[in-house]
């Protein structure tokens, strides 16, 4: 099955994936990168954004509804989340910071469970969207090539608020340097409520755009979140530029391994992970010194 | 210290020749070294432990988490329904195990359960914690092969009996067997011989079929027993086999493969929320209907998950269905039962669940007793005993059920008569015609003490 057909067509599985890994893991690279906090709870923050979704659309049946209930939803638990919990882990060891974001994520999963039941949920994508485009080399899902742009818009609009704004200029500051941006006189805490708010919808609104492809179920934030940490370790710790470059590579080794063999396709993505941190420790784009 | 020093200094050569002849003695006849129960009986596992108070745990490690959530509560509520009607003589259980008195043996039975998340590492740390807390005397659990393996081997380790929960694959009684384990529920290679013929049928010889696997004992067992009967019986070849590790989420690149293979069928071994979201995902690339799915190993609440709109004409094996309660009066009664209790029509996991424990039962009072190798041989005097689908029977070679296999079709959405009325029942076939001979999968069953 090793033919051109298969190998176009396996990129194009690649993109999306990697795109949608790209969106994922850079909501959690800017909040390590700004905070400092390796957020586990990532993947939980992933499934609430499509079970809050997948609540809206079932009330109001509109997939824009889901999309936005899904992302604000998410961003809120976030602002709640980091302002009852989180802060008071920022000079706390790493260790507990660990723990405390695991121990969260446990809890959104089995309160979803307690509430939703175990079996998937279904969101269709939006009624242009279904069905089957062909491309002349292959047939390809309406909705993944149209997740392609969604995800492209959502990184542009992270790109256009941490590049061109003055609070993403802060952010980016104290990702560099958060004692300093503090001693600027900017209330570095508020800024860290914001950057987890930004990181866990950035999760969230991933989490709805993929019910399309991927039903929902208490445990689908689990495999991405191993999958997404993979990327930030690729791409660079802190780095945004780096979190999509990482995903896009990764969606790809994913896709290309599966055309030869499915069952190295993680195997290989490993292996590139550890040739990064072997040859480039702080990853494609990271800069050295960064925590 | 200084006591123990005193009393190694005070050892007399008298002393020393007879404890070594009691040693010696113990070590020719071992009996001597252990408490001698009724019939000669000397301790083992956790009996007689774990039979001494008013009430006998049973142990079950069942994934509440992960792939095989779903289909784990169900088991789970089998269970739970079994244990229930044990301990309070209900009708449909006297009939199935007629020797139970509000209990078994005049003891109270109480189910533990704990999240295997289908892992075998998980779920043996689970049955190690159960043995040394609370004594069980019977272990069940599996919704995987991998863990229903593992867990036989565990089962023959601590010598404390082991009924699978779902478990489909042919080493559980083939290679993997133990003489500690038993199996009720259909498997690999009766799946193949049930439902391969249904496909040769209805869509003739020479044809391409690509195959879906979950990468562990389960998928490939099966996988090799329906493409061996296809290929040897309808001629059918395999154009591919995609392999994809339990837990996959995006079946993509799985599907990409096969849709450049030129396969006419995909048949989906995957199973849990594998077989949910690869069904789901085949029918967005476009694949099916074009291409036909079949499921060999039927997967509870399937239909549910992915939409009826998607099983409509898929052909599928199984232990059970609902429906089944117009022809055999204890599975209505065992319908109405789950209902009653759990408010939906129970799929096969809980009947399998509630099934094995009913023999378990069965067993356990006609023996008389919860000395394992007892139980072991009333197993394995092969006696023919009724199931929710007619009369069954252990083969006492490889602790196999000889059991029917379901073959259904799924209904279209039209022909539904009821929201949970998803399978149409083609076929129920007896089970003995479906097995290979009990060696032919290397099956040993080892030891009893």
């Amino acid at each position: 099955m090793v033919n051109w057909a298969n190998f176009i067509s396996q990129c194009f599985n690649g993109l999306v994936l990697g795109a949608l890994l790209a969106l994922i893991s850079s909501g959690l690279t800017i909040i390590y990168g700004t905070l400092g906090v390796l957020n586990l709870a990532h993947g939980a923050m992933f499934m609430l954004g499509g079970y809050a979704g997948w609540v809206a659309y079932t009330y109001s049946g509109s997939f824009l509804v889901a999309v936005a209930a899904g992302s604000l939803f998410v961003m809120l638990v976030g602002i709640v989340v980091e302002r009852l919990i989180i802060r008071h882990f920022y000079t706390r060891p790493h260790e507990d910071q660990l723990l405390v974001t695991f121990g969260l994520s446990i809890v959104f999963v089995e309160a979803v469970r307690f509430f939703f039941g175990s079996l998937s949920k279904m969101v269709p994508p939006p009624g242009p969207l279904v069905g089957i485009t062909p491309l002349g080399f292959m047939m390809y899902p309406t909705y993944r090539l149209a997740l392609l742009g969604i995800v492209a818009v959502a990184l542009l609009a992270l790109y256009f608020v941490l590049y061109r704004t003055r609070i993403g200029m802060i952010v980016r500051a104290g990702i560099e340097d958060s004692v300093m941006v503090d001693s600027l006189g900017i209330d570095v805490y508020k800024i860290f409520m914001l950057v987890f708010g930004i990181g866990a919808m950035a999760a969230g609104f991933a989490g709805i755009v993929n019910a399309p492809v991927v039903s929902i179920a208490p445990d689908v934030g689990e495999a991405i979140l191993v999958q997404t940490f993979v990327v930030v370790v690729i791409g660079g710790v802190g780095s945004f530029p780096g979190a999509i470059l990482g995903g896009l590579i990764a969606g790809q080794i994913i896709s290309i391994t599966s055309m030869f063999n499915p069952g190295y396709a993680y195997i290989m993505l490993f292996v590139a992970m550890t040739l990064v941190l072997v040859l480039r420790p702080y990853g494609l784009l990271g800069a050295a010194g960064r925590e | 210290m200084t006591s123990d020093n005193r009393k190694l200094t005070n050892l007399s050569r008298r002393t020393l020749i007879q404890g070594g002849l009691s040693v010696a003695g113990g070590v020719i006849l071992p009996a001597g070294l252990f408490p001698v129960h009724a019939a000669g009986q000397t301790a083992i596992g956790t009996w007689p432990e774990g039979s001494k108070g008013d009430t006998v745990n049973i142990g079950a490690a069942v994934p509440r988490t992960g792939a095989y959530a779903v289909q784990g509560e169900d088991e789970l509520k089998g269970w739970q329904l079994a244990v229930e009607h044990i301990n309070t003589n209900h009708e449909l259980m006297k009939k199935l195990a007629p020797k139970i008195n509000n209990g078994v043996n005049g003891k109270k039975v109480n189910l533990l359960a704990a999240d295997s998340a289908a892992k075998p590492n998980q779920a043996v740390q689970e049955q190690q914690t159960f043995i040394n807390q609370n004594k069980i005397i019977l272990m069940t659990g599996s919704t995987s092969s991998a863990v229903a393996v593992a867990l036989n081997k565990f089962a023959q380790r601590e010598k404390v009996l082991y009924v699978a929960a779902i478990s489909g694959s042919n080493d559980t009684t083939g290679k993997d067997c133990v003489r500690y384990g038993f199996r009720q529920n259909f498997y690999g290679e009766t799946a193949a011989n049930a439902i391969g013929p249904q496909l040769v049928k209805a869509y003739g010889k020479n044809r391409k079929a690509a195959f879906m696997t979950p990468d562990y004992t389960y998928g490939h067992t099966v996988t090799k027993s329906v493409n061996d009967y296809l290929t040897e019986k309808g001629g059918w070849t395999q154009v591919t086999n995609q392999v994809s590790p339990l837990g996959t989420q995006d079946f993509s690149q799985y599907l990409t493969n096969i849709a450049n293979s030129g396969a006419e069928f995909i048949i989906n071994v995957n199973w849990g929320r594998d077989a949910v979201l690869s069904v789901q995902q085949a029918k967005q690339f476009g694949l099916t209907p074009a291409m036909k799915m079949v499921i060999p190993y039927q997967i509870p609440f399937l239909a549910k998950e992915a939409g009826p709109e998607l099983m409509e004409g898929v052909f599928a094996a199984t232990d059970y269905w609902w429906t089944l309660e117009d022809k055999y009066p204890l599975a209505k009664m065992f319908n109405e039962a789950f209902v009653k209790k759990f408010g939906y029509r129970p799929e096969w996991g809980a009947e399998n669940a509630y099934v094995s424990f009913a023999h378990w039962a069965r067993m356990v009072t006609e023996a008389g007793s919860f000395y394992p190798p007892d139980v072991i041989k009333q197993y394995e005097k092969g006696e023919t005993i009724p199931s929710l689908l007619g009369d069954v029977r252990y083969r006492p070679e490889d602790h196999q059920c000889i059991r029917p296999v379901v073959i259904v079709r799924g209904k279209a959405v039209k022909d539904m008569k009821n929201k949970e009325d998803f399978w149409e029942v083609l076929e129920v076939l007896p089970g003995e015609p479906l097995m290979q001979k009990p060696d032919a999968f290397g099956c040993k069953l080892g030891d009893y003490t």
